[in-house]
């Protein structure tokens, strides 16, 4: 059995279904979220244009004075073709007026902050647009901790988040996300010419298949090379996977009483809902 | 005894007793109304499922009043429920209570509470100690709370038991969608399953699963009625709540130990026997 491959109508049916109830616990009945051009914020909004209805969800564009035009084109392309509603907000100027004056050249600091102000936005308009933010991480990305903390990595509530890059990319095909976007190489365009596979130095494709078979798979160290991976391969990512842990759950508490929050204070965020 | 069943596939409120109890009272009268004799709600339905440390304020004992409601309706359907239980020394159990005539005729305290990767039930409660028959005016009916049934020895005490009818209240997950199957792994376990104790426990098989989410996961609903020769009788598919009916039936159960007469050939003093040896102790390691 290949386990990353998934039956996408089912995957479809189950988000649809979890994006209507779990904003509704919360009694809304509308989303927003980034759209950058991708695939992972492309499959989002097609599942929460199906869950909602495309007129009550709200695709927001935030592109930042170096992203690459294609980006936005891609974007516009995908609202069109789901009939979303969408708003564009540069960040060009909130961004710079931090970076600018604090003289950040390093590219991860910049994108770290385009991801914040990014996440500022989205989180200021859904009080306007009345809805929750939607996440679009996937499983892939969450694991290796390829995310600005904070940044795209905020959301209320994420559908795609236990799907690897791969499994992204089927469903993406069923829910007929426009070709340009499945065709392009994944990138977050924080800086000219980026591609995530560039930046991690390893394809997705590795990625995926190594990480299932070491996280859903449960297999050893002996039993992935026996696979075929190298050794090198495995631990450089079970490292990434442990040196990123502070970004997969919320900040530490000290404990002082006897009840402590997250600790012995312990409810769903579904509590009473 | 043939007995009319409605199966409830409900979608609980999180820790929301009154809301809870409302919408079983709506079921339960909808099921009268339609001439049923039984109704079976999923595991835990009148509190839903990852309560955490609301368990211990949702505790009911006996005799308290939102069980007394759901008896007083018990004078025209039997009815068959999951709550939070408090003991009388304070013991908090995943319970699910049998009531019949107006009062409550049995409860069942889950055994196998599941405490591995996604579950947390033995932080939670305390485990039951034993699988006993339900005598019950519409037949003789074995309970076994979702995890229960994974243990083969649960299924197979209620084989010597006698029971006509495997009451199987659930709260299961929906989960694994790998190889490309056009259903979870998670359900199709299930169905295999329920369709296994069917056959060679050789009862009917009601099985009763919730719907709805809770922080992200899901509860993948599936509820259906097996026949004693291990064939679906009808069925809810998808995941939304629902209401199933059915009939299990005395002539079916006789059809299907005649063609294979398990329990008459049944040799449990074997069993006995070696477990008197001690070999289940550790297991043969």
């Amino acid at each position: 059995m290949n386990g990353l491959v998934i039956d996408p109508a089912l995957v479809e049916s189950l988000l649809v279904n979890f994006l209507r109830e779990e904003v509704g616990h919360n009694g809304f009945t509308k989303a927003l979220l980034g759209v950058s051009g991708g695939v992972d914020s492309a499959v989002v909004a097609a599942l929460a244009a199906r869950a909602f209805g495309p007129s009550n969800v709200l695709g927001v564009m935030m592109p930042y004075r170096t992203s690459d035009p294609a980006s936005e084109a891609h974007a516009r392309l995908l609202i069109s073709e789901l009939g979303i509603a969408s708003r564009k907000v540069d960040i060009s100027g909130m961004a710079d007026g931090y970076l600018g004056g604090a003289n950040i050249e390093q590219p991860m600091r910049r994108g770290n902050v385009m991801a914040r102000c990014r996440m500022i936005v989205l989180y200021d308009l859904s009080v306007e647009w009345s809805g929750l933010v939607l996440g679009t991480s996937n499983k892939t990305e969450i694991l290796l901790g390829y995310s600005t903390q904070w940044g795209d990595s905020a959301s209320a509530l994420n559908p795609i988040g236990d799907l690897y890059k791969d499994q992204i990319y089927q469903l993406a095909r069923h829910l007929n996300v426009p070709v340009p976007i499945l065709d392009k190489a994944p990138s977050a365009d924080l800086f000219p010419g980026q591609t995530d596979e560039g930046e991690l130095g390893f394809t997705y494709a590795d990625a995926d298949r190594l990480l299932y078979l070491m996280v859903d798979e449960r297999m050893r160290e002996s039993e992935l090379v026996e696979r075929g991976f190298a050794p090198e391969f495995i631990r450089k990512l079970a490292a990434r996977i442990a040196a990123t842990q502070f970004k997969r759950v919320p900040p530490i508490i000290a404990k002082l009483s006897h009840r402590t929050i997250n600790q012995d204070f312990r409810y769903l965020r579904d509590w009473g809902k | 005894m043939d007995c009319r069943v409605t199966l409830a596939q409900t979608n609980p409120t999180l820790g929301n007793l009154a809301a809870n109890l409302r919408d079983h009272v709506e079921r339960i009268r909808a099921a009268t109304a339609a001439g049923s004799q039984l109704i079976v709600f999923p595991e835990l339905s009148l509190t839903g499922y990852f309560l955490k440390d609301q368990t211990v304020d949702l505790a009911l004992p006996l005799g308290a009043k939102e069980l007394d409601e759901l008896a007083t309706l018990s004078k025209s359907i039997s009815i068959v429920v999951g709550f939070v239980e408090r003991s009388k020394d304070g013991r908090i159990y995943n319970s699910v209570a049998f009531f019949e005539d107006g009062r409550v005729l049995a409860v069942h305290r889950k055994v196998h509470l599941v405490t591995y990767g996604m579950f947390d039930e033995q932080r939670e409660f305390a485990a039951g100690e034993e699988f006993r028959a339900i005598e019950s005016k519409l037949g003789r009916f074995g309970v076994l709370i979702c995890e229960d049934a994974w243990h083969v020895s649960s299924g197979y005490q209620h084989f010597l038991n006698n029971v006509d009818t495997l009451l199987v209240p659930s709260n299961s997950p929906g989960r694994g969608i790998g190889g490309g199957e056009s259903d979870l792994q998670s359900r199709r376990t299930w169905n295999t399953l329920l369709e296994s104790h069917g056959r060679f426990f050789q009862t009917w098989v009601v099985y009763a699963n919730r719907v709805g989410w809770e922080d992200g996961v899901v509860f993948s609903g599936g509820t259906r009625i097996v026949d004693p020769f291990g064939d679906v009788a009808c069925a809810l598919d998808g995941f939304d709540a629902g209401t199933l009916q059915g009939r299990v039936e005395s002539r079916t159960l006789e059809r299907a130990r005649v063609m294979t007469p398990l329990r008459r050939d049944a040799k449990p003093w074997i069993l006995a026997e070696a477990l008197k040896r001690g070999l289940a102790k550790d297991g043969g390691a």
